[in-house]
């Protein structure tokens, strides 16, 4: 047997490595069976990151669907609500590079609050059914109203109403919401590299 | 002698108080109107209690306090409503709010007022009760409800009270004013918030540049233990935290109140407000403030109705509007720039300063932070602004809050001392205020995904509950028919109870068959949709490739879409069929999901669609939701249906018509275009 | 008249940019002359090419990097780079020396990081390294002082510059040279045989050093920089060489007195070392910045390969500064424990 090996040094490393594989596949199975995680971590911070607005406009059925797509590799720039600020918390999230936000989904807009116009509701319930995170009220022949702090302005509810009356009022500052921006920055500020220095003039 | 203490940083800009101590405190009289702002104060908005045309007595509450954190409003002067609306107030931002406006009579009519003339034998609540009546914010900067402040925490035992007579900012001097003039009153305010919260000591803090004040409140505090401390000038000693540095050496911890560690801090002016409305029983209806800069001529103290406005005060003072760029209420350090001229006094307008263009030039543009260091030597919360300021321009909130951002009092000697004129409290504010936006939007967020997935989990649990009652109804319904089978041989009557089991037992199996009929259907509709995405993207490629099966395929599509839409309608049928089993199961389980879909596709659509194509889908979408309403309103009408219901309708689709028609004409307009 | 709508605060001092860096040009004067009081004009004409070069080359960065070109030249920064570097140099450096210098300094480690402010190296450290390191012959030829040789004119010196292959100067080792060579001699018997070595620590360096202190002793009092770094450094370089002076012998690295007054030490300290770009920014931080250079002054300087060591002291700190500022963070207002309140 020895000899036979000595003879052969290829049948050495194969059994050699063999051997190996075998003994680190063995390991990495067990690990994988007592230290298994729950649930998907990286999806739950993906999650974390979103604006929870369960507007659809990424084309997932609500937040933690996109999240758990975007942990499968799919684009983070689906989410006009969360904008770029979303785009760049992901981007930081997952290591990647940031992208600009993919126009075909929507555009970033100030955040709105769904209205009813009372007197015109009929009370048929579709909005309140379309809601995805019950922010209105109402019942069946009875008016509907929105929970203003609840709704994330996804705008679900404007499509199936029957009579047309639910705006969406973007919300405007005011004085508890003013605030001083940040300077804008003179054009000689600007750009750090040499380089970019007058990209946007030249064009 | 009692101890002082430093605090780190600080500067030492040009005073200029003097031009504003010249003479005594000026009335400035009764203007034509008063516009008295709902919101003055931190806290909620006062609620108007007068109405538009109602005539009011001087000191008359006009608004009550909105809530815990708020103040009442009293009429500065007699006359008589015109009007509550939104007017200019004093604010940064420049923004109109809602303000009582107050047409004056000129007689300056009193309510009768009722003072309390040995205030020592009535409780602290009670005082506490009457402060809050008179509407007394602190009238330093910030106007904190003075009865608030003094309350304090329960649990917290107040040890030290001070009074804040520092006025650290250059050109004020209302307080100085004040204490020259009324130092009498000013002990006496102080005797009255000693008896309300029983401090063991009571220190009265004066930057050492006021040396007449500090003569006259001494020779004012003889024989009782108020402790009248001097201390060398520095900006910013006015601030709360720092002058409780100053004075016990103690620093308020950070997030913290001072009542945290057994301190309650009053303005100077508050005090007199205190003592009049305690002893006068008179609300807080005007107050001292400083017109100063060499844009007007006679600089000095006017005392003025809250409500008057600052025209007429910078008229009094001799302003010059060529001379002034730039017009700030409070002093050059912290103060806010006004750009209306017409903005009223309120209980925080220490101060009206109108500097001329070479006494305080417009900033000239920043140049790069060579991180000299000099705002971390000035600054007096010991943080390190160039850092701060380098994490504000690349919006790392995060390390902006290990530095300690919240810390930052905005008192704006960083930006005095940066040799490159960065707006370093600019970006503070703007970077604090972003992150609490951000602390808010998480929150809701939040929010919004628990409310997400609790929905979620109802809608699953309705579903449950729906199939085991199926499950139970079908159970029962075979007992009963078991029952019967078993009971077959007995007499008529029994056969009759058959017949009405195996009766039921049949419609419920047609129910069972009806549920499972429209989820062949449906199961059919989707399939066949499938077949026809997958058979149309083959065509494509083979019409890209340009191959041979092109035709065949054609024809493969085109059958499939006729099945589909046979499938679709065999859909629609059975459901128009049986409206109750379908809205049961199907609307109220999906329609969310629905409704998503639905938005997706639209929006999928609007993608890539030209703005003409759009329109076009606008007209046919609002044309198919005008069939629909009218469908619907013919419905409601014949069915005789509640006049309200068919009022919206009818209203519904009046609005529908009217934006189809703008819509149609946009549409022709657009086409009118391209044709030419 | 529309009114203005700007932050406060509305006052600001009167410090700016162009006033601090123009008191370090005036604080370097009195070196300056004394500088060329025992070299001759060497040192004022690398000054004045290396400024008139400093501003080319800096014009050429703002405008290939599309900036406002006056606004950023009237900070003076590119003049303090190209005086620092050029009393940094030896005197009678031929032109196309101090012209790769000051281009090291100005586009290399200046604008290509990003102009004032965003250069983690000093720049005219940098300049000074990419010399010594290409042109180690001509950066270590001094000009023999006055009182050793014959000081050159003024004609000389420019002739030195713009013709160097006319010139022919004399040159002798500094004293940090010979002290570094030495290896039989005790110290006492060194300064008896080398005129060069003056009083205390070199003729002419010691008072060039002196008056380098002098000048950034009034910068001080101008509250231009703060003594935490500059102080720290000589503290450090006195301290090791005190701890390591045996009294002499010939393997001794020096006196304290020698070693700061020696060399470009008050120069680094008070010109290079307080550079705010480049330093620790907090007050500890700089205290550890500032001693941490001298430690390494003192260490190349007695046994590492070359004679003066401010530069690469300087620049390797540099890479510290951010890491030492991170540690140093002062306790902010309202955050001291509980324990330390009075």
């Amino acid at each position: 047997m020895f000899e036979l090996i000595a003879q052969y040094p290829l049948l050495a490393a194969l059994a050699a490595l063999v051997s190996l594989g075998a003994i680190f596949g063995a390991l990495l199975g067990f690990a994988a069976v007592r230290f298994k995680t729950e649930g998907n971590p990286i999806a739950d911070q993906i999650n974390e990151l979103l604006p929870q607005t369960q507007c659809g406009q990424c084309g997932h059925p609500g937040c933690r669907p996109y999240a758990e797509a975007i942990a499968g590799g799919a684009a983070i720039n689906k989410c006009p609500p969360g904008g770029e600020a979303t785009i760049q918390a992901l981007a930081d999230l997952l290591d990647v590079e940031a992208i600009p936000l993919d126009a075909e989904h929507g555009e970033e807009n100030i955040t709105a609050v769904a209205y009813i116009r009372e007197d015109e509701c009929i009370g048929c319930t579709k909005c309140i059914q379309a809601c995805p995170v019950d922010a209105i009220l109402g019942a069946a022949k009875q008016m509907h109203t929105v929970i203003s702090s609840e709704c994330t302005g996804c705008d679900l509810c404007v499509e199936p109403c029957p009579v047309d009356c639910i705006d969406m009022i973007p919300q405007e500052e005011n004085l508890q919401t003013w605030h001083w921006k940040l300077p804008e920055l003179g054009r000689r500020n600007l750009d750090i590299i040499a380089s970019d220095a007058d990209k946007g003039n030249v064009a | 002698m009692r101890k002082i203490y430093d605090f780190h940083g600080g500067i030492h800009p040009p005073e200029n108080k003097q031009q504003s101590l010249g003479g005594p405190i000026r009335s400035a009289g009764i203007p034509k109107q008063l516009t008295v702002p709902l919101s003055q104060h931190i806290g909620a908005a006062s609620k108007p209690l007068v109405t538009i045309g109602e005539r009011v007595l001087k000191g008359q509450v006009i608004a009550e306090a909105g809530g815990f954190v708020s103040v009442p409003q009293h009429a500065p002067s007699s006359g008589t409503v015109i009007a509550i609306e939104d007017r200019a107030i004093p604010h940064p931002s420049g923004f109109h709010a809602p303000c009582i406006v107050i047409e004056c009579d000129g007689k300056d009519e009193w309510l009768p007022l009722q003072g309390l003339a040995n205030y020592s034998e009535r409780s602290p609540e009670e005082l506490l009760d009457l402060i809050r009546e008179a509407g007394i914010a602190g009238m330093g900067g910030a106007g904190f409800p003075a009865a608030v402040k003094l309350k304090g925490k329960p649990e917290s035992q107040i040890q030290t009270l001070i009074i804040n007579g520092t006025e650290c900012e250059p050109y004020i001097t209302a307080d100085d004013a004040l204490m020259r003039e009324r130092a009498e009153d000013i002990i006496t305010g102080v005797k009255i918030l000693q008896h309300i919260v029983k401090p063991t000591e009571t220190l009265i803090g004066v930057e050492d540049n006021k040396p007449e004040g500090i003569v006259a409140l001494r020779e004012a505090a003889q024989g009782s233990d108020i402790e009248v401390v001097e201390f060398p000038t520095k900006y910013p000693s006015g601030g709360e935290k720092q002058l409780i540095e100053i004075l016990t050496g103690k620093q308020v911890p950070s997030g913290g109140l001072p009542a945290d560690i057994g301190i309650v801090c009053q303005n100077l002016g508050t005090t007199v407000a205190v003592q009049q409305a305690v002893l006068q029983g008179r609300p807080l209806i005007s107050r001292i403030t400083t017109v100063t800069g060499e844009a007007v001529d006679q600089p000095g103290n006017f005392e003025v109705l809250l409500g008057t406005p600052m025209s007429h005060l910078l008229e009094l003072a001799g302003y010059d509007s060529t001379r002034n760029k730039r017009l700030i209420m409070g002093g050059p350090m912290m103060g806010f720039t006004l750009t209306d001229l017409n903005v009223p006094v309120v209980k925080t307008t220490n101060c009206l300063l109108a500097p001329s263009e070479s006494e305080l030039p417009a900033p000239p543009p920043a140049q790069a932070c060579i991180r000299c260091g000099l705002c971390a030597e000035a600054c007096p919360a010991s943080l390190l602004p160039q850092q701060l300021f380098w994490f504000s321009q690349g919006k790392e909130y995060e390390k902006l809050e290990q530095h300690n951002l919240f810390d930052c009092i905005e008192c704006g000697a960083c930006s005095y001392v940066c040799p490159s004129n960065i707006p370093l409290v600019q970006y503070y504010r703007a970077s604090k205020a972003d992150i609490l936006q951000q602390r808010r939007d998480h929150e809701k967020s939040e929010q919004s995904r628990l409310r997400f997935e609790a929905r979620q989990e109802r809608l699953a649990r309705e579903e449950e509950e729906k199939a085991a009652k199926r499950a139970a109804r079908k159970k029962a319904a075979e007992l009963r028919a078991q029952q019967a089978a078993d009971s077959d041989s007995v007499e008529d009557p029994i056969q009759a109870a058959i017949e009405r089991a195996k009766a039921k037992k049949a419609s419920q199996q047609q129910s069972a068959a009806t549920e499972s009929e429209l989820e062949k259907l449906e199961k059919a509709v989707a399939s066949t949709r499938k077949r026809l995405e997958t058979a149309s993207s083959k065509l494509k490629q083979a019409q890209e490739e340009g191959s041979e099966l092109v035709e065949a395929l054609q024809k493969g599509v085109d059958k499939t879409q006729v099945k589909l839409e046979q499938a679709e309608k065999a859909l629609a049928e059975y459901q128009a069929k049986q409206p109750q089993a379908t809205e049961g199961s199907h609307d109220t389980g999906d329609a969310a999901q629905a409704a998503i879909a639905k938005a997706k596709a639209a929006r999928a659509a609007a993608g890539d669609m030209s703005p003409q194509e759009k329109l076009q889908k606008q007209v046919d979408n609002l044309r198919q939701r005008l069939e629909k309403t009218s469908q619907r309103l013919a419905e409601s009408r014949s069915a005789g249906e509640e006049a309200k219901i068919v009022d919206a309708l009818e209203a519904t689709e009046q609005r529908l018509q009217s934006k189809l028609a703008e819509a149609e004409q946009e549409l022709a307009k657009f086409n009118a275009m391209e044709a030419s | 008249m529309a009114l203005l709508r700007i932050t406060s605060p509305h006052a600001h001092g009167p410090m700016s940019t162009q006033r601090v860096m123009q008191q370090v040009l005036l604080a370097a004067l009195p070196g300056i002359v004394v500088l060329t009081y025992f070299f001759g004009f060497g040192t004022l004409v690398n000054i004045l090419w290396g400024s008139l070069l400093a501003l080319s080359f800096e014009a050429l960065a703002l405008k290939l990097r599309g900036r406002d070109i006056g606004f950023y030249l009237k900070d003076y920064s590119a003049l303090v780079t190209a005086t620092l570097l050029g009393i940094a140099m030896p005197p009678y450096a031929p032109w196309w020396l101090i012209a790769v210098g000051i281009a090291s300094a100005i586009i290399l480690a200046k604008h290509l990081y990003g102009g004032l402010g965003y250069n983690p190296f000093n720049p005219a450290m940098v300049g000074y390294v990419v010399l010594l390191i290409s042109f180690p012959v001509q950066m270590t030829a001094w000009t023999a002082p006055r009182g050793v040789g014959e000081v050159p004119g003024l004609l000389d010196a420019l002739q030195a510059c713009f013709l160097p292959a006319l010139y022919d100067g004399v040159t002798q080792a500094t004293p940090l040279d010979v002290l570094k060579q030495n290896n039989s001699l005790l110290i006492e018997q060194l300064w008896e045989d080398n005129p060069i070595f003056g009083r205390w620590a070199g003729l002419g360096w010691e008072w060039a050093n002196l008056a380098f202190l002098a000048g950034g002793a009034w910068l001080l009092y101008r509250r231009i920089f703060t003594w935490h770094a500059p102080v720290a450094m000589l503290l450090s370089i006195a301290l090791l060489s005190a701890i390591f002076y045996d009294g002499g012998s010939s393997a001794s690295g020096g006196s304290p007195l020698f070693h700061l007054l020696s060399g470009a030490t008050m120069f680094g300290a008070f010109f290079i070392v307080t550079d705010p770009v480049t330093s620790a920014v907090s007050l500890r931080g700089r205290l550890i910045y500032g001693a941490l250079i001298g430690m390494l002054v003192y260490i190349i300087r007695v046994s590492g390969n070359y004679p003066d060591a401010i530069a690469f002291a300087v620049l390797i700190m540099n890479f510290a500064a951010p890491f030492i500022d991170h540690y140093t963070q002062p306790p902010t207002y309202g955050h001291r424990k509980k324990t330390e309140q009075h």
